[in-house]
């Protein structure tokens, strides 16, 4: 059920999207109103929930401190991994964001005879989370050359790091072959892993598939339907300034991919992918561990009952003057 | 009750196969030896907590107050306002299952319930079932559900079965730490008074008395005075520790474990051994004599009332500073909450030691300084006399503590004071130290006695890791900075890795001290005899 719910999901989408281009002629539906309306439910939802997590403030000064503190100057502090300072809060969420450090750290935990418990490197989740996120950064950027008239210096270094091997004929992306392999280890894994496939709900799996019928679709058109390229920067060009066209010949397939990135786009801020936003308001890495040094202000910090020290010394002022312990009153 | 009676190697054969059923339509099994009796009506009744009553966890009726769905639910909405983290980890787990076996629950018991992806989802699951839009339309599909009585169940079940140690939070990509999401999760069942007796207990005795055993101040006193006794035998000294001094210029706060049981008292008799040597300018108070807080295992209300103490008793003192001893949840609070809660310490000044001149920089606003910090700086200073040789009959090992190394990040100090008084330190495997220690299994006032399987397979993964150095090099003594530990290692030592003792690590320093006019020394800080030290004289 986990599985299948979302399988069919995706593939009610699809057969939607086909069904309204191929038969009622929805093409300004789905390509126009559809991604407009996603893109707007995307900034929107994002920023929705942006202001809904910080309007609640950050009480206590809680990193989770991965290395030695600053203490004595001849204890070597770990700077990245134990912040007392901006600087290096910054350097340890950009460790975070741009290299996955705290998944770089995963171990494998294993009961062997004896009993005994034995730990060991397992950086097969780092390592395809991080091709996946990348390559998708990539594909995304790669796609730029749609939406601007002069294809930008960047997007241009990009394509041809991403295309080094000069393969084929359109020059074959690496990424576009990483993005499948991590899509799809990712998904094997949920199955394969009886204790993370315990764990998996329907949300886990529908995104994958998403973004696996995104991917898919689009290595087609440029591999193998050989898209009008043309007919597609007509329509991205015309999104982009406001003035939208629906070019002829562009095919079916397009219409599926950009309805599938559509969703995935109006789905994200109401799933579990904000985590792209909210990794930087995480407290337990982006903030300093200074809490000694500087004091942290709670903004709901109120005065509460507490067993005064006149109180205590009236509990037991007798058996204090018995044992000469000072009492402040005879 | 019966007796907890399993044998380790029975313990240790640990089902990792997830049930049949999926973990929503699974109901908690409330089973005995994991789960801790209810706090006493009067104790709640102490410190003006909800709903006291008589309950049994084992009963099907909990007897909870009419309308419980909306105390809980008004409360889960009030805790999202409040708390970032909270909002922030009910949304953005991907449940990529880094942290999945990285508990030591998990690891020791294998129940899936106790992965703390898994743990955080049976609140989760609450949380989109009632309030977000997702949840509120597609139900399940979306990983949401209803509050019910056996959800409540669950929690109570296993929010009593994490011991708030962040070792998850070490793995997880976005630090979603399930400390946050535990202390929630109490917060909340302690609206309804469900609330447990090893905790309630503590909380109401510090209240009232100032320290979670209940010691009153003649007791305080005369523990002291047992251990200044057993210091004049060990070293011909005499000890003349006060309390409640006005005018001292340090005011030292220890948890009162420590006066209580061993091998804590061992670690109180060496604070007494080193400060008398230096001659500091200190003193004890019966007011303040709690450094632990098991009120942070409440309600966050609850710590603040506890922990204020220790600011106030400094200023009525007129101290200049404070020494804390070793504590792990102590420190916890101590560096990331005391504070914010009753500071500023504007009337406390900068700590500076006496004996060096060190000015500890780093506790410029709260003004307390580690015990580990104060003496590592007075070793690297020389101001110690060590007589290694003293330990020489001890192979140690370094246990972390959870909240000071992965809420403050004190790694190294209590190192170098260890490898100054050792001559045979051995380090635990690097995936079971530092940042990623584990928990001692019995952590947030779950150290009661009718637990004693959570415990004990709680403390699996740390007595598996101390038994690969016991093997290999044959480590004997398991050095720690936590009273908690102290009370608790020694049990799961004793189940997991007979032979293995545990020590404060200041005991280990106060058996190596050269004491200044002391008698040559012929037992160690245990009254035992001192092995090599005896056959020295025969010869002489």
């Amino acid at each position: 059920m986990k599985i299948l719910f979302p399988f069919v999901a995706v593939m009610t989408l699809i057969i939607v999207v086909v069904a309204g281009v191929q038969f009622a002629n929805l093409q300004f539906l789905f390509g126009v109103i559809i991604p407009y309306a996603a893109l707007v439910t995307f900034t929107a939802g994002i920023i929705y929930r942006v202001i809904k997590w910080a309007g609640s403030p950050v009480p206590f000064c809680i990193p989770t401190t991965c290395g030695q503190q600053k203490s004595m100057p001849w204890i070597k502090q770990s700077k990245l991994e134990n912040p007392s300072s901006s600087l290096w809060v910054i350097g340890r969420m950009a460790l975070e964001v741009f290299f996955f450090r705290s998944l770089f750290r995963n171990i494998k935990t294993e009961m062997r005879e004896g009993p005994k418990v034995v730990y060991g490197s397992d950086k097969w989740l780092w390592m395809s989370g991080l091709a996946f996120h990348w390559s998708f950064l990539i594909i995304l950027l790669r796609h730029f050359r749609f939406f601007s008239v002069k294809v930008p210096y960047l997007i241009h270094v990009i394509e041809s790091l991403d295309s080094f091997l000069q393969i084929g004929a359109p020059l074959f992306y690496m990424t576009d072959a990483v993005i499948l392999a991590a899509v799809t280890y990712l998904f094997i894994r949920r199955i394969a892993l009886p204790q993370i496939k315990y764990i998996s709900l329907a949300a886990d799996y529908f995104p994958l598939l998403l973004i696996l019928g995104i991917a898919c679709t689009g290595v087609m058109m440029r591999y193998f339907t050989k898209v009008d390229v043309v007919g597609v920067k007509q329509l991205a060009m015309g999104l982009m300034t406001f003035n939208p066209v629906i070019p002829n010949g562009i095919g079916v397939l397009l219409y599926i991919h950009l309805f599938l990135i559509s969703v995935l786009f109006a789905y994200f801020p109401f799933s579990k992918l904000v985590h792209m936003a909210g990794v930087f308001l995480s407290p337990t890495r982006n903030m300093a561990n200074n809490s000694r040094m500087v004091r942290h202000i709670n903004p709901w910090n109120y005065p509460v009952h507490v067993h005064t020290y006149e109180e205590y010394e009236n509990d037991f002022r007798e058996k204090m003057k018995m044992v000469e312990i000072p009492v402040d009153k005879e | 009750m019966a007796k907890f009676t399993t044998k380790p190697n029975e313990l240790s054969k640990i089902n990792l196969i997830p049930p049949q059923t999926e973990w929503m339509d699974t109901p908690v099994e409330i089973k005995e030896h994991m789960f801790c009796h209810p706090a006493k009506i009067k104790d709640l009744e102490t410190v003006g907590f909800p709903n006291a009553r008589e309950w049994k966890p084992t009963e099907e009726d909990w007897k909870l107050p009419d309308n419980w769905e909306r105390t809980i639910l008004e409360g889960m909405q009030s805790l999202l306002k409040k708390y970032r983290s909270f909002s922030l980890f009910m949304d953005i787990c991907v449940r990529c299952g880094a942290c999945a076996d990285k508990c030591h629950f998990f690891i020791g018991s294998g129940d899936p319930k106790n992965m703390p992806v898994l743990r955080a989802e049976l609140m989760r699951s609450v949380y989109r079932g009632n309030f977000t839009l997702a949840g509120k339309i597609l139900k399940k599909i979306s990983g949401a559900r209803d509050l019910t009585v056996n959800v409540l169940k669950e929690w109570w079940y296993y929010f009593y079965q994490c011991t708030e140690c962040r070792r998850c939070s070490v793995f997880c990509p976005y630090g979603i730490d399930q400390a946050e999401i535990t202390m929630m999760g109490r917060e909340l069942l302690n609206l309804l008074g469900l609330n447990i007796g090893w905790i309630a207990g503590p909380v109401a005795a510090c209240y009232m008395k100032g320290n979670h055993l209940g010691l009153e101040p003649h007791t305080i006193k005369s523990s002291i005075d047992l251990f200044v006794d057993d210091i004049e035998t060990i070293t011909g000294i005499k000890i003349t520790p006060s309390f409640n001094r006005k005018g001292a210029e340090i005011l030292f706060v220890t948890p009162s474990g420590d006066l209580f049981a061993n091998p804590g008292t061992y670690t109180a008799m060496g604070y007494l051994m080193l400060f008398h040597e230096l001659g500091l300018d200190y003193t004890w108070s019966t007011y303040a004599s709690e450094g632990g807080n098991f009120g942070f295992f409440t309600t966050n209300e609850m710590a603040k009332r506890l922990n204020s103490k220790i600011y106030a008793e400094a200023k009525r003192l007129g101290v200049k500073w404070i020494l804390g001893g070793e504590c792990g949840h102590m420190w916890r609070v101590l560096s990331q909450y005391m504070d914010t809660w009753n500071g500023p310490a504007d009337f406390l000044e900068v700590p500076v030691s006496p004996i060096t001149g060190t000015k500890f920089e780093n506790t410029r606003a709260t003004k307390m300084v580690h015990i580990s910090e104060f003496t590592a700086d007075l070793i690297k200073n020389g101001k110690l006399k060590l007589d290694k040789s003293r330990n020489d009959h001890l192979k140690v090992t370094f246990h972390d503590s959870c909240n000071t190394s992965r809420g403050m990040g004190l790694l190294e100090e209590p190192r170098y004071v260890l490898k100054n008084v050792c001559n045979h330190f051995y380090e635990m495997p690097e995936n079971t130290i530092r940042e990623k220690t584990f928990c001692c299994g019995s952590g947030t006032g779950l150290n009661a006695s009718e637990n004693m399987e959570l415990r004990m397979r709680g403390g699996f993964p740390r007595a598996n890791a101390v038994k690969h150095v016991h093997d290999k090099h044959g480590v004997n003594m398991l050095a720690n900075i936590c009273a908690i530990d102290r009370a608790t290692l020694s049990a799961s030592m004793d189940y997991w890795v007979p032979g293995v003792a545990v020590a404060g690590t200041t005991e280990l320093v106060a058996n190596a001290l050269v004491m200044k006019g002391e008698i040559e020394r012929t037992l160690d800080i245990r009254l035992e005899p001192l092995p090599g030290k005896e056959a020295s004289e025969e010869v002489n």
